[in-house]
């Protein structure tokens, strides 16, 4: 039963899977935090009768527009590398992605098409309340929208809500509010959401304050800093509440990825959180008796709060989770690795088992590998693993960027409170630092959802879906050259529209609020 | 009104909408470049459906289950 399959060919697909995921992530968050932000404009608009804030709210519609025309269909290339890339997964799974990914293409995207004609061609064509109502239909259709994606991504970090068809070879839904309703995806979606919220927030603070250092379209500018600042200012404390239950859905379904942020080998009770520090890159196996740390500041048990919510809890490390023996979440003696992977390795088994037994037409050894599978199904996918070190993923990039995340979490709360501050006394006009400071913001809230989204998923390495199917199982038997030709072939594509929207963009903001007399500056 | 006044509007409210964009026009077409790229070039020369090469759900299902089987580290 042993067919290698190349370590290039897997990381090719990984990568190519990444770059177009990351891409794709560059245009979603802009338009579901500027899509509110708009929405937010309009709808003052809409109370006060005052032509300023429907010419505010038009202008960042515009920006809006052009982000969302050239965002537009890019996560469908995700689609293509699943059927094509990624077979063994797509198949294994389909029946259970099937269902959120329909909804989102049914309802979400054809509620968000129809009410987006209306919010660009309806400005005075249509009454003030029904613009007003299609502007947030097409936010929340665009939100929706991505709480499907999401629901499907939590399902792939905790599966639930669906039993193994050994028949088809298919994970089979049997319980569509425990996919749609999970705990992982409802934290996922508020916290990914709210990230895009306060991007959205940093975006229009940082091209505002751009126009003040131009000294242009001060009051548009004044105006934007001020909502965009109260805005964010909200998302960012509500993300501080989604991301400790993040933290916390972390600790309890994928206990690796816990260990792999806090670089914690060794598991202990009452654990710090490692707030700053150094991994020792000479480290290099979990087992080699290094120490994992150059130097490591924390607060003390915090990590065991954060993690079970009691400061003397015990959170497992790596060597822990790799070794067993402590006592788990459950009540019971936590198994090794090797012990998973043996019972993996009992289910694959069962499943073959099972095949011969039908194909044989012998019901009754066919019933009984199908008991073992479902006994070892749990383990399924520890059964692909050669070696224990396969399931510790990178630690240092999981590591690093938890910590670039969450630093520069911390900075946003802090810019925004400054910011609403200095609009307040009626300092932030004069504020060059600040305003600088809020222009070259901009590519940091774009390097925190991404830096997120890599512990996200360089965190549950080696697994496609936690504990059932790894990656090294998943992928298509391809030449390992052929998905390279497609890598670069998406870069090339992704940096092009990328240079597009950038090049549209500054034109759109360098002509102005202003431009077609739309805007009064007032200086 | 007549039955066909509602429909008629929605036609002009889009062509109206259509013919007025300035900015507009030039997403549009950047859009419709990256759809003709996406579905006509890399979808069908490059991203064919792996498992497309069955013709059958069946063989799908056979040929996965014998990869999901082969592929496992027995010892």
């Amino acid at each position: 039963m042993l067919e290698t399959i190349d370590t290039s060919l897997i990381d090719w697909s990984r990568a190519q899977f990444a770059l177009t995921a990351m891409y794709h992530w560059l245009f979603v968050p802009l338009t579901l935090g500027l899509g509110v932000v708009q929405a937010v404009m309009e709808t003052i608009y809409y109370k006060t009768g005052d032509d300023f804030w429907k010419k505010t709210a038009q202008f960042w519609m515009k920006l809006f527009g052009i982000n969302f025309a050239i965002g537009v269909a890019t996560g469908l290339i995700l689609e293509f590398e699943f059927g094509t890339n990624w077979s063994n997964y797509s198949w294994f799974v389909g029946d259970i992605f099937g269902a959120p990914l329909a909804i989102e293409g049914i309802l979400a995207f054809f509620m968000e098409a129809t009410f987006i004609a209306v919010m660009f061609f309806g400005w005075d064509k249509v009454s003030k309340k029904f613009h007003l109502a299609s502007t947030w239909l097409t936010i929340l259709g665009a939100t929706i929208s991505a709480y499907w994606i999401l629901v499907a991504n939590a399902w792939m970090q905790y599966p639930v809500g669906m039993e193994f068809n050994p028949d088809t070879v298919r994970n089979e839904m049997m319980d569509f509010f425990a996919v749609a309703f999970s705990p992982v995806a409802i934290n996922k979606f508020f916290h990914s959401v709210l990230s895009g919220w306060v991007l959205g927030a940093i975006f229009v603070m940082g091209v505002s304050s751009w126009y003040l250092l131009k000294k242009r379209s001060t009051r548009f500018a004044l105006a934007s800093i001020k909502i965009g600042a109260i805005f964010g200012l909200v998302a960012s404390l509500l993300i501080l509440w989604t991301g400790d239950g993040s933290a916390y859905n972390v600790a309890q379904k994928q206990p690796m990825k816990l260990a792999a942020m806090e670089g914690l080998y060794e598991g202990k009770e009452g654990a710090g959180l490692s707030v700053i520090g150094m991994l020792n890159p000479s480290k290099k196996s979990y087992d080699d008796g290094k120490d994992p740390f150059i130097f490591n500041i924390q607060m003390p048990k915090l990590l065991s709060f954060l993690a079970e919510r009691d400061l003397k809890a015990f959170v497992p490390g790596i060597t822990d989770l790799i070794e067993g023996g402590y006592t788990a979440h459950n009540g019971e003696v936590a198994l090794s690795a090797q012990e998973k992977i043996h019972r993996g390795q009992t289910a694959i088994k069962a499943l073959a088992d099972y095949k011969t037994a039908k194909k044989e037409k012998n019901e009754v050894k066919a019933n009984q590998a199908l008991a073992t599978l479902n006994a070892n199904f749990d383990y399924f996918g520890y059964g692909y693993i050669r070696d224990v070190n396969e399931l510790v993923p990178n630690v240092a990039l999981t590591f690093y960027s938890f910590r670039v995340m969450v630093l520069l979490g911390g900075f946003f709360i802090l810019l925004f409170i400054i910011a609403l501050v200095w609009e307040r006394k009626g300092k932030f006009e004069q504020a060059k630092w600040l305003q600088y400071v809020s222009l070259w913001t901009i590519p940091l809230g774009y390097i925190a959802g991404q830096a997120g989204w890599i512990v996200a998923e360089v965190g549950r390495q080696p697994w496609a879906i936690q504990d059932i199917l790894p990656v090294s199982a998943s992928i298509s038997k391809l030449e390992t050259s052929s998905v390279q030709l497609t890598f670069f072939l998406f870069l090339a594509l992704f940096t092009i529209l990328l240079i597009a929207e950038i090049g549209i963009m500054l034109k759109a903001i360098r002509k102005g609020p202003e431009d077609n007399g739309q805007l009064k500056v007032e200086s | 009104m007549n039955k066909q006044s509602i429909p008629l509007r929605i036609f002009h409210f889009y062509r109206e909408g259509f013919r007025e964009m300035t900015l507009g026009k030039t997403l549009w077409a950047i859009i419709l470049i990256k759809l003709f790229i996406m579905f006509v070039i890399l979808k069908i020369f490059f991203f064919p459906r792996y498992l497309n090469r069955f013709d059958t759900q069946e063989a799908k299902q056979e040929y996965v289950s014998d990869e999901l089987i082969e592929r496992a580290a027995t010892p």
